[in-house]
């Protein structure tokens, strides 16, 4: 990736994504399987609407008493043999990480796969320390491979084509030149990253659910990854947003209902693996972090936000992550979620984010936590305006329309003209700076309007 | 102050308005056949049900599937490959190609098995093996998630883990391919009682 | 009962004969409707691109047109749901307040509040039902494929009492289309193979119309079906409710 495309925003990102249409097709038709696949897991269960709303509440509930759960975790947590750290930032969580890395005094770790680490930018800040840290995940060790980020949470190398694996896995496994078969692809990593897992003492992990009333950790992989990190180390560290604690155990059983079947279609994933003390002669740390979380707990509309489970089934769904790509979100999570979630972090750099969406409210529906994901999308268009970060050009048009719309004679005569003007003058609207008529044509305009029309057959014939 | 009272003096200004936490049944049972249920699901994601009547029945079936096992290890007494006492370093499992456990119950819905350390020898064994075998009483079969909490939260654990199939990824394509870095089969003997 | 037409500023401007067949329609029910002449729009274009705060005017002029009726009726989902969701006004919410609950989507309006049972429509030939994301998921005037509950549609129980109209299933039942206001220049690229995408899934069911209760959407796929010189036609429900026998 070049530095050019670094600072593109995703417009003009997902325009260059879709100069490959037959490409745009594969990921659009590769992800709504995904999405059918939801569905069916959806459909076999007739309470499906009852547990979105259970968990939306339960969500709810914890994020109106993070304080205590987040007490009550530790106090458990810490009675279970497990140490706790509390992080405030990003930085202070990669500090905890590297500290209890070099403490251990190696210099390799695995890691599956952890959306905070992501966020936190742990691998980036670890090589620089000379700590060299394995991505176990299948999808995030092909893109550390093309040192890529992820461009779908829960499938991170959805944008890459198989022969495009091949090819990587050939440079860098040695495996044969040409090969693309996902059978013998998978095997071959499956070998490489086992001698990684059998040299490893430190396993980092992240977190899906932390369970406030008995101090356990839960943490769903469909590959065994996580689990075969952390069984065969000496020291597991699961690093975890505060927001993912839940209240009780018993709660897991609607979560856990949802989460896969929301993200893949599967009944459950392959590994559930409930972490409450650690094995004999091991250490286990718990990291809580913050970064920026408990500032966005103040604010009602978009505190929501931290509900998510991280399934993934929003950018699934959307028609518009399908057609733009991962990468065009230039943000850890991409999508629907990684549109509400990033401007609250930088609205500067991520100022565009929110109008990356047509409001279909497709996120919305297939959010198992009930996230208003499209509304939040709007409400940030709402307050990255009032900063000030869109373009001067864009406001100026904006006022002139207000001032049209809101004078009705005003909008009859410019109205009358914009007819006229696309009638007799279409190759001043038809060219192509205009970006509607790159791909389509103008509507053809009619003699009169039916306020005109209204005016002749009605208020005048009556 | 330390990032701790930062984070949770932070939390308490800003957390929303007290909301409830809502009571649920946890009765979502469709009347149907648990363990029909549970083979159809645990088929479904890559498993391998099989009815067994006396523990014979499971050194016949892998003998017959898997005819060129060096290394098998189980935590069941009753079987040939039990193994009273299982090494303390993880390490010495690698060559493991079976591994055959108890199971505490499945569920229905999902066809998963819930399995806690007590069975598994050693935490490892689950995951480093080539392939899985659980064996489960065709009675212990739960309905749905909700039931098999009910029934965990009178078992009690150090680690606990739901298993449900093989490992696998569709990190590729979407296209799925069993044996992801865990076992690449997963059997479920069900034992008639 | 006294019933308003709102008629959104770019179907006033651009597609005359949508309001039209909406006032006929109505008319034919016998239902007395009332087009009051200063309006213009909702103030939805600004809104959806960031600018709610530029809405205080077209919300006030929107108040002084809509406040004395029973019913106001529309023929685009999205305009309806932009009102029923942001129309606010510091002087007097709750006028603003009654216009949310009085302001219906035209198909809503003849199955909730008319519950027409028959219509004397004729309109032989395939069509395909676009879905407008603000009417099905917004006003809920149709079950979604996300949700997992019964299914129902009040376009699809309209169109069925059509005579001879043909409703084809297409593959995709209710994706966006890509318009989205002002996303469909800032994003041009997505929206436009959003548009395309769509259309494809009608034209290789055969339809010869591709007919919504949202304008909008149709202006897009118009504009995408004309690039293409498809022989695929846009028409409104309204137009085809109002179809002569």
């Amino acid at each position: 990736m070049d530095t050019k495309e670094k600072t593109a925003d995703h417009a003009s990102r997902a325009s260059a994504f879709n100069r490959d249409e037959q490409r745009v097709n594969w990921h659009d038709k590769t992800l709504w399987f995904v999405r059918e696949k939801r569905d069916k897991a959806a459909w076999q269960i007739p309470e499906w609407e009852h547990l979105r709303e259970l968990a939306s509440q339960i969500k709810d509930n914890v994020l109106s008493n993070l304080h205590n759960y987040l007490i009550q975790f530790e106090k458990q947590a810490s009675s279970n043999g497990i140490i706790v750290h509390w992080a405030a930032t990003a930085q202070e969580h990669n500090e905890i990480v590297y500290d209890i890395i070099r403490k251990k005094g190696v210099s390799q770790i695995v890691k599956s796969k952890s959306m905070l680490t992501e966020e936190c930018h742990l691998n980036e800040y670890l090589l620089e320390k000379g700590i060299d840290v394995v991505d176990t995940d299948f999808g995030e060790r092909i893109v550390q491979l093309a040192e890529e980020p992820p461009s779908h949470i829960v499938l991170p190398c959805i944008h890459k084509k198989k022969e495009e694996i091949g090819a990587l896995f050939h440079e860098h496994l040695g495996t044969p030149e040409g090969s693309s078969d996902p059978v013998f692809l998978a095997a071959a990593a499956r070998a490489d990253l086992r001698k990684h897992f059998m040299k490893s003492s430190v396993a980092l992990t992240g977190v899906n659910f932390a369970v406030a009333e008995t101090g356990e950790i839960v943490v769903c992989t469909n590959e065994g990854n996580a689990d075969l990190g952390v069984q065969l180390a000496d020291t597991h560290i699961a690093c975890m947003g505060i927001e993912k604690i839940i209240p009780q155990r018993k709660h897991l059983g609607i979560f856990l209902r949802l989460l896969a079947r929301s993200a893949t279609g599967q009944p459950i994933t392959t590994y559930s693996s409930h972490f409450r003390k650690p094995r004999a002669g091991q250490e286990t740390h718990v990291v809580l972090v913050d970064n920026g979380r408990s500032e966005r707990l103040k604010s009602i509309d978009f505190r929501n936000a931290l509900k998510c489970i991280r399934c993934g089934a929003c950018m699934n769904t959307c028609p518009v992550y399908r057609r733009s790509g991962g990468h065009s979100y230039h943000y850890a999570i991409a999508g629907p979620i990684g549109a509400i979630l990033a401007p609250s972090l930088d609205m500067k750099k991520y100022a565009d984010l929110p109008f990356a969406s047509t409001l279909c409210g497709s996120c919305s529906n297939v959010c198992p936590v009930k996230i208003d994901i499209h509304d939040q999308l709007y409400r940030w268009r709402q307050v990255i305006v009032k900063n000030g970060y869109v373009n001067p050009g864009k406001s100026l048009g904006m006022r002139t329309m207000s001032t049209v719309l809101s004078n009705p004679s005003t909008f009859r005569w410019i109205g009358r003209l914009g007819r006229l003007f696309i009638k007799h003058l279409p190759f001043l609207v038809n060219h192509k700076l205009n970006p509607w008529y790159k791909k389509r044509e103008m509507p053809a305009p009619p003699a009169q309007s039916f306020h005109q029309w209204y005016k002749t057959m009605r208020t005048n014939g009556k | 102050m330390g990032s701790r009272e930062r984070v949770l003096q932070n939390i308490l200004s800003q957390q929303a308005p007290a909301k409830f936490l809502p009571t649920f049944e946890t009765n979502y049972s469709h009347d149907s056949d648990n363990f029909q249920k549970f083979c159809e699901a645990l088929e479904s994601i890559g498993g391998k049900a099989v009815e067994i009547v006396t523990w014979k029945g499971i050194t016949d079936h892998v003998a017959e599937q898997y005819p060129s096992m060096r290394r098998i290890i189980s935590t069941i007494s009753e079987l040939p490959w039990y193994v009273p006492q299982f090494e303390h370093d993880p390490h010495s499992f690698e060559n493991v190609d079976l591994s055959v456990l108890k199971g505490h119950f499945g569920v229905a819905e999902n066809g998963a098995v819930w399995v806690t350390e007590s069975l598994m020898g050693h935490r490892s064994t689950p995951f480093i093996s080539q392939h899985l075998a659980l064996v489960l009483n065709k009675g212990d079969i739960v309905s749905t998630l909700h039931e098999a909490y009910d029934r965990i939260d009178r078992i009690s654990y150090d680690f606990g883990i739901f298993i449900a199939g093989p490992s696998k990824t569709a990190d590729i394509e979407q296209s799925l391919v069993l044996g992801a870095h865990g076992p690449k089969s997963m059997t479920v003997f069900l034992v008639a009682t | 009962m006294r019933v308003a037409l709102f008629v959104p500023c770019y179907i006033d401007q651009f597609y005359p004969k949508v309001a039209i067949a909406t006032l006929e329609l109505l008319e034919k029910l016998d239902i007395q409707v009332t087009y009051p002449e200063r309006q213009t729009c909702c103030g939805q274009p600004m809104a959806n691109a960031g600018f709610e705060h530029l809405t205080k005017a077209t919300n006030k002029l929107f108040i002084e047109n809509f406040d004395k009726y029973d019913y106001i009726v529309s023929p685009s989902g999205s305009c309806v749901l932009h009102v029923k969701h942001h129309l606010h006004s510091k002087a007097s919410e709750d006028l603003a307040h009654s216009i949310k609950n009085n302001i219906y989507e035209l198909t809503e309006f003849l199955i909730d509040v008319l519950k027409v049972k028959k219509l004397s429509s004729w309109f032989p030939h395939s069509v395909g039902l676009h879905q407008s994301c603000h009417g099905q998921r917004g006003l809920m005037l149709s079950q979604m494929s996300e949700i997992v509950g019964p299914p129902f549609s009040k376009s699809e129980a309209l169109l069925n009492m059509v005579g001879g109209l043909n409703l084809i299933a297409l593959d995709r039942s209710d994706e966006c289309c890509g318009f989205g206001g002002t996303f469909c220049v800032t994003e041009d690229a997505v929206s436009a193979k959003m548009g395309l995408d769509r259309v494809r899934d009608h034209i290789s069911h055969g339809v010869e119309f591709i007919t919504s209760s949202d304008m909008s959407c149709l202006m897009h796929l118009e504009g995408i079906l004309r690039r293409l010189k498809s022989d695929v036609k846009v028409a409104h429900i309204a137009e085809i409710l109002n179809a002569p026998a």
